[in-house]
């Protein structure tokens, strides 16, 4: 019974550290020396501050769904 | 009774068991990567699963410098929305950066609410805001305040966002809050005297998938309470124009999951969608969809489509037929869809004295609203109007 039951207990243990030495194992993939196209306003995921928050603004005045935009700095409830 | 006794004991043989199995995962990570130097981030990998695999070299870095003036203008559905708003920001001792916005709306307004319950007017709103980032390594925080004033409304806010660069730097973890206050008047009524609280918690993941694929997870809770109506807006009840009653609190959630890559070279794609949802009863979709690409070395052009379609808040009536304990005729609450197009196109226009970059940004969107419940009383029609939005933008970084 004793047996059975620390079998059945390092099961478990053993499935944690399975998945937490694959998470280990995962290394960043893409160097830094990778990275030149991504600093390129091409692959901007935003535009400039004033447009962001200008396209902010007039949908959240106009719509029931607001947040979640990635845009910093909202808040502001006027009207 | 010996199966309860049995429990604690077999939690806490379980307990003993991922513990040694985290110690000889730590010392294994601490090992891969980097002996004594590496040892505390070691105790990090092992709690993580190693997704947290050390930061990158070069750390993040201040915004540029740069002063922005802009002119948007907003003409749709009887209310012109324009004016200017301007941007400079100046880093201090390449650790701190400054900046300073002012934003204008004037509003000139004959929507429908306004010319079939009242008469038209103009006003305007300015909106002045301080921001302040700081760097210091991987971490990037910024603190911002705004305070935005017009004739029956004031409103003040204040911002954190802290931005964190882990995994070598592929993966930015964002964390934000703001909380805004509000004074709420109404015009030739000064007896009338409401406030408003905001708060908003927000997370977000930034992550390189490749060289050339980026994708963004954002998740934001806003939450609400205070006098969240208008004092002019009214709805009907029995055909009858009654005073809006609306929920003095609200609760929403968004998440929105963003992609965007260079298919070809010079060419980029991208792709976004939001699911927002709230105790009021609204659920909201919206989806986007863009092209991007250079003509020539100076000229950036990005073309988008974008869609948002959304169900009535629980208590939104066009024209009720019971007597609740909140009505409203909000459009905003009701259920209506939108469909955008846009085009934006960045042009690096000249160099000016100083050797100072001028950058030039226009952008155009074409909006059509279409309302599915909120009838024109005008016309006994359902409403719907289109849209025009413009922006220019004048950009130099120094």
């Amino acid at each position: 019974m004793k047996a059975r039951l620390s079998i059945s207990l390092r099961l478990p243990a053993a499935s944690v550290v399975l998945l937490l030495a694959a998470g280990c194992s995962i290394q960043p993939w893409v160097k830094p020396y990778e990275r030149e196209r991504l600093a390129d306003p091409i692959m901007s995921m935003s535009n400039d501050p004033l447009s962001d928050k200008h396209s902010v603004h007039v949908r959240e005045v106009r719509e029931g769904a607001r947040g979640a935009t990635g845009v910093q700095g909202g808040g502001c409830g006027c009207n | 009774m010996a199966a309860t006794d049995a429990l604690p004991s077999r939690l806490r043989r379980l307990a003993a068991a991922v513990r040694r199995a985290l110690a000889e995962l730590v010392a294994s990570c601490a090992r891969r990567h980097g002996g004594a130097q590496g040892s505390s981030a070691a105790k990090v990998f092992g709690v993580v699963g190693g997704l947290l695999a050390g930061s990158g070299a070069g750390g993040v870095e201040l915004p540029e410098d740069r002063a922005d003036a802009m002119y948007h203008r907003w003409d749709g559905g009887g209310l012109t929305a324009q004016g200017p708003a301007l941007l400079v920001r100046k880093s201090i001792a390449e650790k701190v950066s400054l900046a300073a916005t002012y934003y204008v709306d004037m509003l000139s307004n004959a929507s429908i609410d306004v010319v079939t319950t009242a008469s038209p007017y103009k006003e305007t709103r300015s909106e002045y805001g301080l921001v302040a980032d700081y760097v210091y390594r991987n971490s990037h925080i910024i603190v911002a305040g705004s305070s935005s004033s017009e004739p029956d409304y004031e409103a003040r806010a204040v911002n954190l966002d802290v931005a964190q660069e882990v995994f070598g730097g592929m993966t930015t973890v964002n964390l934000g809050f703001s909380s805004g206050s509000d004074d709420v008047g109404k015009k030739n009524s000064p007896e009338f005297s409401e406030t408003a609280r905001h708060w908003r918690y927000r997370i977000g993941l930034a992550q390189i998938l490749t060289p050339r694929w980026l994708a963004n997870l954002n998740f934001e809770a806003v939450s609400d309470d205070g006098f969240l109506g208008s004092p002019y807006r009214t709805a009907l009840v029995f055909g009858a124009s009654v005073p809006e009653r609306v929920p003095s609190t609200r609760s929403s959630r968004a998440v929105k999951l963003s992609i965007l890559g260079e298919v070809v070279r010079d060419n980029v794609a991208y792709a976004d969608y939001r699911y927002f949802w709230d105790n009021w009863g609204i659920g909201a979709h919206t989806f986007g969809a863009g092209y991007r690409r250079y003509f020539g070395e100076k000229l950036l052009a990005d073309a988008y489509l974008r869609y948002y379609l959304q169900d009535a808040a629980l208590f939104y009536s066009d024209n009720a037929q019971t007597e609740t304990a909140y009505v409203s005729r909000n459009r905003q609450l009701s259920t209506f869809s939108s469909i955008s197009a846009g085009a934006r196109i960045s042009y690096r226009a000249a160099t000016l004295p100083g050797g100072y970059p001028l950058l030039v940004n226009g952008a155009y969107e074409f909006v059509s609203y279409s309302f599915d419940d909120f009838t024109d009383v005008r016309t006994g029609s359902l409403y719907s109007y289109n849209a025009h939005v413009l922006q220019l933008v004048l950009t130099t970084k120094f």
